[in-house]
């Protein structure tokens, strides 16, 4: 990285305005951005959610949604040329063969319709001569240098058939189809597992030695950062704050905002022992089994999305639910809080088996487990005032209405919002209020159990700190038992007292904190930790 | 709401058919002032051309057009408001239950819902017109009748789409009834497609209450545009004046009811209509 000698200069922005429509929250999305990108480099545009770093490397593109989104001042200088004034024909020519992009969601970049090998054949259609054996063959040879299995075969599969991580290495095949001098990638990971995720900033990073392509990263996590990036950019609200080599910004950041910024970043150190809880159990799950599809004649494949799980609660305590997206963590979550039913094993409440409740007599114990949904723009309804949002639980379970609501107003005090949200819509809230507003409903109905599903995944990692101290202050005073679900270790490393590591419906391993932290028995908790992203980074900082 | 006010307003048609239609509200209003009387009454000598007395003429009886006219809008926004709310109604609680419970019930209402579909329109309800006699109760039944399986399609897309929603779930979580779920958050979450639709949906009700009219199964009783137009047709060519005037009613407020329901669509939901 850092023995290269000065490297040429592939991309500069300079004093770039990206104009926003009257009416958004501000005027400009970005406001005089200096940006140099250079050969073999990596340069990551860190930023939180709203900051503008996706539509900065979309400017680049000349991909802003127009036409109120546009390039209003400032020039992006691309081989002599000026990006921001090009015709669309010559940014046709530049696209796909001299800057290509890869994007967040594989799924939806590749269309479902085309096989694989068509769609990274199609770019070398578009831009090259090559003949039809030609283009096959460059094909096979791409895919094999993302180290995908069976290119050959993969050629004839269609999206669906490749798994998330497989569809991402497809994407950057087809993006390097032309050795681009610059690849912009927009959070290629974050929409992937952590095992997946390392091997796929490996892969970046890999191809972009070989070739000595210049990278465009853009990501919200630090971890990241520190694992693939050679100089940092942060963006805060459109305004470049602080830019310089890695190392330096990480180690010695000098804004205030980048600061903060990695300040929220929870921390990977060994979490304090803490004493051995002894209270009695108040839910238990024992050989809990869940399976979804494949009736009828003609088989089909069966999903095991719990298969015989058994996890204890105490009171008081929090037990940690890690595992990657398919391991069965939010089935068993959505499981004990009896938003789905399992088709077999026992789910017992303080001894009482819930798993076989009809809806009426499961109310008197909903009350009792209630959950925080991961989703703070899907689990409020956007067309009831937060006050009857908060109020509904308790007003469902018989409260006087009046009541209810004066004792909703009271909450949201509790969850740190002020008391003049009680009556505006949830859309007037950004992200991590709205969870706010979700966890005082959940809190209204005096549950003994919080059920949080990925609570703060969807947040930005300052917002994410605040609601993990929102969870943990409402717990220790409400004393209440919570099972937290999560795909974030550290997260998990920072709240929980015991962690169960789920993969493919199953616990491979329940342990204290600590004792997991220091020495992981299970070979898939081995692998986690050794995916996280920005470990060494962290572990030299902290240490 | 008050944006999508704002949004309705700054679309220059869609006001011009709300002011179509406040008119014709006007005229319903008004019509017993400025035509005191029966609009059956013989008014004059039969076939009279426009005149000052006789604004739009005198129909084959002698009867006062413009006094038909002004009538006649009750009838029609009578039984297109009436029909369309049936449908409303009925539609939504077929698409709810179907889009709400799925499994067997879902198949159950939605391959019956197709099976409306599958007949032709008019052609059904010139049959339950026929079936019920004519009057304006069985008008609106019979238009009803043919209406309701687009709402109850659209909502139970819309219900399916809400089901697998957090907040949806959130509130199963809570404890609620299902009554308390598919009325208090489901319905109101689906109420601006089901305005949209619905008010394109008076549009076609008043034009298929013109054309029963027209084939003589409105309700001979009541004054209306297409019993208007059927009692002038045969002399079309000598009294152009007894079909041109309830046909340019007919015309202005359909166009009207569809530029007013394509405005509330845009107005509710702008990000479709952006696109």
């Amino acid at each position: 990285m850092n023995d290269m000698p000065m490297n040429d200069v592939v991309l500069e922005l300079e004093k770039l305005n990206i104009a926003l429509p009257p009416g958004a929250d501000r005027a400009h999305a970005a406001t005089d951005i200096d940006l140099v990108l250079r050969a073999g480099e990596v340069t990551c545009l860190i930023g939180e959610s709203g900051s503008g770093k996706s539509l900065v490397a979309r400017s680049i593109l000349g991909l802003l949604p127009g036409p109120h989104v546009r390039v209003s001042s400032g020039r992006i200088l691309f081989e002599g040329q000026d990006l921001a004034r090009a015709t669309p024909a010559q940014m046709r020519k530049v696209r796909g063969a001299r800057i290509s992009m890869i994007f967040q969601e594989p799924m939806t970049a590749l269309n479902p319709l085309h096989t694989i090998g068509r769609q990274i054949g199609e770019v070398l259609r578009i831009h090259t001569k090559l003949g039809a054996a030609a283009r096959r063959a460059r094909v096979i040879e791409l895919l094999e240098s993302v180290h995908l299995p069976e290119p050959a075969q993969l050629l004839r599969s269609f999206p669906h058939q490749l798994s998330g991580g497989q569809r991402q290495r497809a994407m950057i095949a087809m993006a390097l189809a032309l050795r681009p001098r610059l690849l912009i990638a927009d959070e290629p990971t974050t929409a992937l597992d952590v095992t997946t995720q390392a091997q796929i900033l490996k892969l970046i990073r890999d191809l972009q030695h070989q070739h000595g392509t210049a990278v465009l990263f853009i990501t919200h996590d630090f971890g990241v950062v520190a694992d693939i990036a050679d100089t940092v950019a942060v963006l805060q609200k459109g305004t470049l704050v602080e830019q310089g080599r890695t190392a330096q910004v990480l180690g010695h950041p000098a804004h205030p905002y980048t600061q903060a910024l990695i300040a929220a970043v929870p921390k990977l150190m060994p979490p304090p022992v803490r004493a051995p809880n002894t209270a009695p159990f108040v839910v238990q799950a024992r050989d809990v089994r869940k399976t979804y599809g494949a009736r009828g004649f003609f088989g089909g494949r069966v999903t095991h999305a719990l298969d015989g799980v058994s996890i204890e609660l105490r009171r008081g305590e929090t037990l940690g639910l890690v595992g990657e997206s398919g391991s069965g963590k939010s089935t068993l979550a959505r499981a004990i809080t009896r938003l789905m039913t399992v088709d077999s094993g026992e789910i017992l409440l303080s001894g009482r088996d819930i798993a076989r409740m009809t809806r009426l007599q499961l109310r008197p114990y909903r009350k009792r487990v209630q959950m925080v949904f991961q989703d703070p723009y899907g689990s409020l309804d956007p067309r009831q005032r937060v006050v009857d949002i908060i109020a509904e639980g308790p007003i469902i379970h018989g409260t006087q209405p009046e009541l209810a609501r004066d004792e909703a107003r009271a909450l949201l005090a509790l969850v740190g919002l002020d008391p003049s949200a009680a009556n505006r819509f949830a859309h007037e809230f950004s992200g991590g209020q709205r969870q706010r507003i979700g966890i005082a409903r959940a809190l209204a109905l005096r549950p003994e159990v919080l059920v949080a599903d990925e609570p703060v995944s969807a947040l930005d990692v300052s917002v994410q700190a605040q609601v993990l101290a929102l969870l943990a202050d409402v717990k220790a005073r409400l004393h209440l038992s919570m099972l937290f679900v999560t795909h974030d270790l550290r997260v998990a490393l920072q709240v929980c007292d015991r962690i169960a590591v789920m993969q493919r419906g199953r616990v491979v391993e329940v342990a204290p904190t600590a004792e997991i932290y220091g020495a992981p028995k299970h070979p898939y908790t081995k692998a986690l930790f050794a995916a996280l992203p920005g470990a060494n980074w962290q572990e030299t900082v902290y240490a | 709401m008050r944006e999508a006010l704002q949004r309705f307003a700054r679309n220059r048609l869609a006001v011009f058919g709300a002011c179509v239609l406040i008119g014709l509200l006007v005229l319903v209003a008004i019509s017993p002032l400025v035509f005191p009387g029966d609009p059956f009454r013989l008014a004059g000598k039969p076939l009279q051309a426009p005149d000052r007395v006789f604004l739009f003429g005198t129909d084959t009886l002698g009867r006062d057009v413009a006094a038909g006219i002004a009538y006649g809008a009750r009838t029609s926004l009578l039984i297109g408001v009436g029909a369309t709310l049936s449908a409303i109604v009925f539609g939504a609680m077929v698409g709810g239950f179907a889009g709400y419970y799925r499994g067997g019930v879902e198949i159950v209402l939605m391959r019956v819902t197709e099976f409306f579909q599958t007949i032709p329109a008019f052609v059904l309800a010139i049959l339950i017109v026929a079936i019920l006699s004519p009057s304006v109760s069985s008008e609106i039944i019979a238009i009803a009748a043919v209406s309701w399986p687009g709402i109850a399609r659209l909502v139970r897309g819309e219900f399916v789409a809400l089901g697998g929603r957090e907040f949806v779930q959130a509130c199963a979580g809570l404890g609620a009834s299902d009554a308390r779920i598919i009325f208090r958050h489901m319905l109101p979450n689906c109420a601006s497609s089901i305005i949209a639709v619905g008010s394109l949906l008076i549009g076609t009700s008043i034009l298929t209450e013109a054309g029963l009219a027209f084939l003589g199964l409105g309700d001979p009783n009541v004054m209306s545009w297409g019993l208007i137009i059927s009692a002038g047709r045969a002399v079309l060519r000598s009294a152009w004046w007894i079909c041109t005037f309830p046909g340019i009613a007919i015309l202005l407020t359909v166009l009207g009811v569809n530029l007013v329901g394509d405005g509330l669509n845009e107005a509710l939901n702008p990000k479709l209509a952006r696109r």
